[in-house]
């Protein structure tokens, strides 16, 4: 299992906080990513996240550039729109 | 209360009193000749009923312990602090506390504002409020100002 975790807006557009996909190949990229949360979620969630603003963490360390995502069983992918706090 | 040193980051769940936690660190910086110190609240809005702050775990405290340790780089400070609520607040109630203890105030004063400007455009929280109330009412999700990114990247070229 992959699991994805949908925070701020994100997490109203995919109407839950987080969930888990079975990894049907070894890994899956960003791309594999949208096409998944396309299909198996909703087209505004997986718009929302093609935002560059939108930033990706992979078991807690945020990527430089989320095209570089690779992520396997177990993995927890974050997906992280614009911030703030205080 | 007993404060770690020289940096105390805590998220919180629930309400703190402002007061206990400035005097804990005062306590705790007997040498320091100043603090400086910042409370963020909820404004008083008729619109707004209530304020919500998320975060994720894996991220949210780490990195607002390397901001806190960039300030203490920076400047010459005895100690800070960095205090972040989170779940639902409501009008009046502090969001957030920093505060920042140095031999000389312009650092305590420097630091701490560093820290606020980190803090709301850089550390890992989601805010959003709720409006009106009844069927009407519902949830609007806060992005930062462009003032707000503003004061933060002039601190990247002193």
């Amino acid at each position: 299992m992959i699991r994805i975790v949908y925070l701020g807006m994100l997490a109203d557009l995919a109407g839950r906080g987080e969930s888990e996909f079975g990894a049907t190949t070894e890994e899956i990229d960003w791309a594999d990513l949208l096409a998944l949360l396309e299909s198996h979620m909703n087209r505004h969630l997986a718009d929302a996240i093609r935002a560059d603003t939108v930033k990706v963490a992979l078991n807690g360390k945020v990527l430089l550039d989320r095209e570089d995502l690779s992520a396997k069983h177990g993995d927890e992918i974050a997906l992280l729109p614009p911030v703030s706090g205080g | 209360m007993k404060l770690s040193a020289p940096a105390d980051v805590r998220i919180l769940e629930n309400g703190f009193s402002v007061g206990e936690a400035l005097a804990a660190f005062n306590a705790g910086h007997p040498v320091s000749g100043g603090i400086a110190s910042f409370v963020g609240k909820v404004r008083p809005d008729g619109e707004v009923k209530a304020l919500e702050l998320t975060h994720y775990a894996p991220l949210t405290l780490p990195g607002m312990e390397d901001i806190a340790g960039r300030a203490l780089e920076r400047w010459q400070l005895d100690g800070i602090l960095a205090w972040h609520r989170i779940g639902t607040l409501t009008s009046g109630q502090p969001i957030v506390l920093v505060a920042a203890a140095a031999r000389h105030r312009r650092a305590a004063f420097d630091a701490t504002d560093f820290v606020m400007d980190h803090l709301k455009s850089a550390a890992w929280f989601w805010k959003r409020e709720r409006r009106g109330s009844g069927p009407n009412g519902g949830w609007h999700w806060i992005t930062p100002h462009d003032a707000d990114y503003a004061a933060r990247n002039r601190w990247d070229s002193p």
